[in-house]
């Protein structure tokens, strides 16, 4: 929903015609607490990525790799059930 | 194919949504709309409807219920009072705001506190700006004739919003007058089938409907809903000339009673408009020049037909049955007043509110309202704009 289309070009009623377009939906903008990763001390246990609500946790090949601030709306979660000691995920003050 | 058949104003609808065969209904009963459902219920029970009848906890459910199975793209109606409207009344705007056609039959009655189970539109007009098209009964036959309107207009594909249709309480639905009916095929040959654009059940097709809509949207479907609604106009006017093809009964935005010559008239909606007729017809033989407009669709607003008709009145009145607390009068004089602004020399324009809480209204009120009009127009200066007729001081 980048492009802000006038009442004129709308579909009707408020629906969304697309399925799955939440992707494109930035939410990231809705934080006031933003995650942060530390590689260094993570133990890939994969947590983070099982809770986290949106998605937002960025992993490949079985390993966590960052977070995807475009989506992530700061809510937490991850660096909660984050089980290390040290926090791998901490939370930090956005503005 | 139709027949004369005596009914009630409740057993009228009913009949008439028997004859419909909506897919879905779901209800709650409140007084006094309880009978309609319960006729209804019968012709379930009876197997003369292929309804799936949902039998709901409250009222908000049974909107919620017809606005699952709309949106789900059944043809869904429901059916409620007073109380009951109040309670659906956050999903009225849903049912608006999401282009959801369905119908409602509303039994006007008075809101609580105290409790009073009979006639005033203050449940209606509480829920004037939700979106939905509104329109009033006069009699039994109207409510019926309204009933299968309704499913017409709501459907077309131009609109697709609900409409709500009135008659009030205990007055019309619970007195037994003569009507017409239609054969139960015509009836479902006219109004056709609902096949909608999208339902949710088209897996194919998949769409989100009622999302999170923030201030970069939510702005612009409102303004498109406030289009829509003012689009209605058109299509309400060509159903009710359809349906007087169909049956001999025409039916337009308003209904003029003896305007054509009138110096004096009342705007009113309602079963009061048959007892204004009777006023009228009386004033008429004593050489009093009396007319009516009785406002048969109140959303959206005929304000273009009413400053046609009444721009060279010099005084008019309007009766709202419904108290608007702190408001300069009744909704009905406010929206007639704000009509007729602008126009140039406008006519001196009274509010009389009445029959709060099924309150009867006599002949003897509705002249008494016409011989103020004719003392105005001969020069006496308007003592007060906004009175209330038949209360005890």
């Amino acid at each position: 929903m980048s492009k802000e289309l006038g009442w004129k070009k709308l579909p009707m009623g408020g629906i969304i015609e697309e399925a799955g377009n939440a992707n494109s939906y930035e939410t990231g903008t809705w934080r006031s607490f933003k995650p942060v990763f530390h590689p260094e001390t993570c133990i890939h246990c994969l947590f983070c990525w099982i809770y986290c609500p949106d998605g937002a946790i960025i992993v490949e090949d079985s390993e966590v790799k960052g977070i995807n601030y475009f989506h992530c709306k700061g809510c937490g979660i991850c660096s909660r059930e984050c089980p290390t000691k040290v926090k791998s995920i901490t939370m930090e003050q956005e503005f | 194919m139709s027949s004369i058949v005596a009914l009630t104003g409740n057993d009228a609808v009913g009949t008439a949504m028997k004859q419909i065969n909506p897919d879905v209904v779901a209800a709650f009963p409140i007084t006094p709309q309880t009978e309609l459902m319960h006729k209804f219920a019968d012709f379930v029970a009876n197997g003369e409807v292929d309804t799936e009848f949902v039998l709901v906890e409250s009222e908000h459910s049974a909107m919620s219920a017809v606005i699952g199975a709309s949106a789900s793209g059944a043809r869904a109606m429901t059916a409620t009072s007073a109380c009951g409207f109040a309670l659906m009344w956050e999903l009225l705007y849903v049912a608006a705001s999401c282009r959801l056609p369905i119908t409602m039959a509303v039994v006007n009655r008075a809101l609580s506190a105290n409790i009073n189970i009979h006639c005033d539109h203050s449940d209606t007009m509480g829920g004037r700006d939700a979106g939905w098209i509104q329109i009033y009964s006069e009699n039994t036959q109207e409510a019926y004739d309204n009933t299968i309107q309704a499913v017409k207009i709501a459907e077309n594909p131009s609109i697709l919003l609900p409409v709500m249709i009135t008659l009030d309480g205990f007055i019309l639905s619970h007195t037994t007058e003569t009507l017409n009916i239609l054969d139960g095929k015509d009836v479902r040959d006219w109004i056709g089938e609902y096949n909608p654009k999208r339902s949710l059940l088209d897996i194919k097709n998949p769409f989100t409907i009622g999302p999170l809509d923030l201030q970069d949207y939510y702005f612009e479907h409102k303004r498109q809903q406030a289009e829509v609604i003012n689009n209605s106009y058109d299509v309400i006017v060509e159903v009710g000339k359809e349906y007087g093809k169909l049956t001999g009964r025409e039916y337009d935005l308003i209904e003029k009673y003896m305007m054509e010559d009138a110096e004096i008239a009342v705007i009113i909606l309602g079963s009061t408009a048959g007892t204004t007729k009777e006023a009228v017809d009386i004033l008429r033989e004593e050489g009093i020049k009396a007319g009516m407009i009785k406002l048969r669709v109140f959303r959206p607003f005929p304000y273009k037909e009413l400053r046609e008709a009444l721009s060279n009145f010099k005084v008019i009145s309007v009766l709202d049955r419904c108290i608007s607390f702190g408001a300069y009068g009744g909704p009905v004089f406010n929206e007639v007043k704000a009509a007729l602004y602008g126009i140039s020399s406008p006519p001196e324009i009274t509010n009389y509110i009445y029959g709060l809480g099924g309150r009867d209204v006599s002949v003897e009120e509705i002249k008494s309202v016409y011989y103020d009009m004719r003392r105005i127009s001969e020069g006496e200066k308007v003592k007060e704009y906004i009175n209330y007729l038949g209360v005890r001081e």
